[in-house]
């Protein structure tokens, strides 16, 4: 098993991992903050994959810009909530 | 009872697809071969660019549209809640003025890296897209410490620049439809004439995305 | 086992997992999370399963690139429309009498 590989490996399973802890993590904000980590994961995955175009949009789009949204939502819910 | 239907559902979605991706036989097109020896034909040297601007071009346009008519939609959904809303006091304390220097300081940049962005898009990664993610970020960035001007009504300079994009393509498209095919661009104009695409793209999507963030967040001191 | 296969497979993984959140799930923030895990799943098949022989294909990466576009367009929409539901009724679920 080669070193690029082993990392291929290592990258799937935290990708994986981060998407499944997004999901069904019990408090929302955790969920969302591990949504944006799991977007970072996935510019990562976009440069092995040699889509280095991929990559630079994921990386501000999908993980910046969606996170920032979905946080925002979150924060208006609590600030209405009190 | 639903609970195990669907994770057993989607277990065996899971095997039956992996399973299929196992015994795929190779591609019968090469579409990158296609892409490569068409690259001379499509006025820029990037593939990906190439393929967005050029030989799939109308999905760009398509594309452009969609997001301008969410913002649009948007746009119609937050209306009445702002009016119905009385003007309340913002009553976020005051921004951290740090964070105000920082921005002024980083915008400019940022608005560098865009340009940078885009005009690397012809040769190497990068593009409209990228670009316009990042004017994108930057608004937000402003927009946060407070330096942007509400958007509660759009003006007419700011509805051209959401709408400038969408119909620069547009206009490209009709142009060369009447000589031919839609968006078939003439071999010698072609570097130019995406050139100029882009850099209505840019604006625009970077407009538009960061529209999305600004009217979702307006209605912040809305209710007490 | 190429990279482009081992990246396809987490592919379709991360779509049914986000098609079980997204039939699963009830507050409709996390509704929202699960159709983004669901759609990058499907960019990931899409992108990776095309150059599984080690190539990169610039044709489905371009697809990509607008869809990931799209995507936050969609979010943002959806996010608008749950934001107004909560404004009018005060919850943040669809109600489940009509799903049973």
């Amino acid at each position: 098993m080669s070193l690029e590989f082993a990392f291929d490996l290592l990258l799937a399973l935290a990708m994986v991992w981060s998407a499944w802890r997004s999901l069904y993590a019990t408090r929302l904000d955790r969920a969302i903050v591990m949504f944006i980590a799991f977007g970072l994961l996935m510019a990562l995955a976009w440069t092995r994959l040699l889509a280095p175009d991929i990559g630079l949009a994921e990386a501000a789009i999908g993980a910046g810009l969606t996170g920032a949204l979905l946080l925002d939502a979150y924060g208006a819910l609590q600030r209405k909530k009190i | 009872m639903k609970r195990l239907l669907v994770v057993l559902g989607a277990v065996c979605l899971v095997v039956l697809l992996l399973g299929a991706m196992h015994d795929l036989a190779p591609a019968s097109v090469e579409l990158h071969a296609a892409v490569a020896t068409n690259l001379t034909a499509s006025g820029v040297e990037h593939p990906v660019t190439a393929v967005l601007l050029n030989f799939r071009g109308y999905d760009t346009l398509l594309e452009i549209a969609v997001l301008l008519l969410a913002l649009i939609v948007i746009l119609a959904i937050g209306m009445d809640a702002t009016i119905s809303a009385e003007a309340t006091v913002d009553v976020r304390p005051l921004v951290n003025p740090v964070l105000q220097t920082l921005a002024k300081l980083v915008v400019p940049l940022m608005i560098l890296v865009a340009v940078y962005l885009l005009w690397a898009g012809s040769f190497r990664p990068g593009g409209a897209f990228q670009a316009g993610a990042v004017l994108a970020a930057a608004a937000v960035l402003l927009h946060l410490a407070e330096l942007l001007p509400s958007w509660q009504s759009p003006g007419v300079k700011l509805r051209l620049g959401l709408a400038g994009g969408f119909l620069i393509f547009l206009a490209v498209g009709a142009v060369s439809l009447m000589q031919g095919a839609l968006l078939e661009y003439p071999l010698e104009q072609a570097g130019a004439l995406i050139l100029l695409i882009e850099s209505g793209l840019t604006v625009s999507l970077g407009l538009i995305l960061a529209g999305l963030f600004l009217l979702l967040s307006r209605d912040d001191g809305e209710t007490s | 086992m190429t990279g482009g296969l081992l990246f396809a497979s987490v592919g379709v993984i991360l779509f049914a997992m986000g098609v079980a959140g997204v039939l699963l799930l009830g507050h409709l923030l996390r509704r929202i999370l699960a159709f983004n895990i669901m759609g990058s799943g499907t960019f990931l098949v899409l992108v990776a399963l095309a150059q599984r022989n080690g190539i990169a294909d610039p044709v489905p990466q371009a697809m990509v690139l607008t869809g990931i576009v799209v995507a936050v367009a969609a979010t943002a929409l959806a996010l608008a429309l749950a934001r107004r539901l909560y404004v009018l009724t005060g919850k943040l679920e669809l109600s489940q009498d009509d799903e049973e």
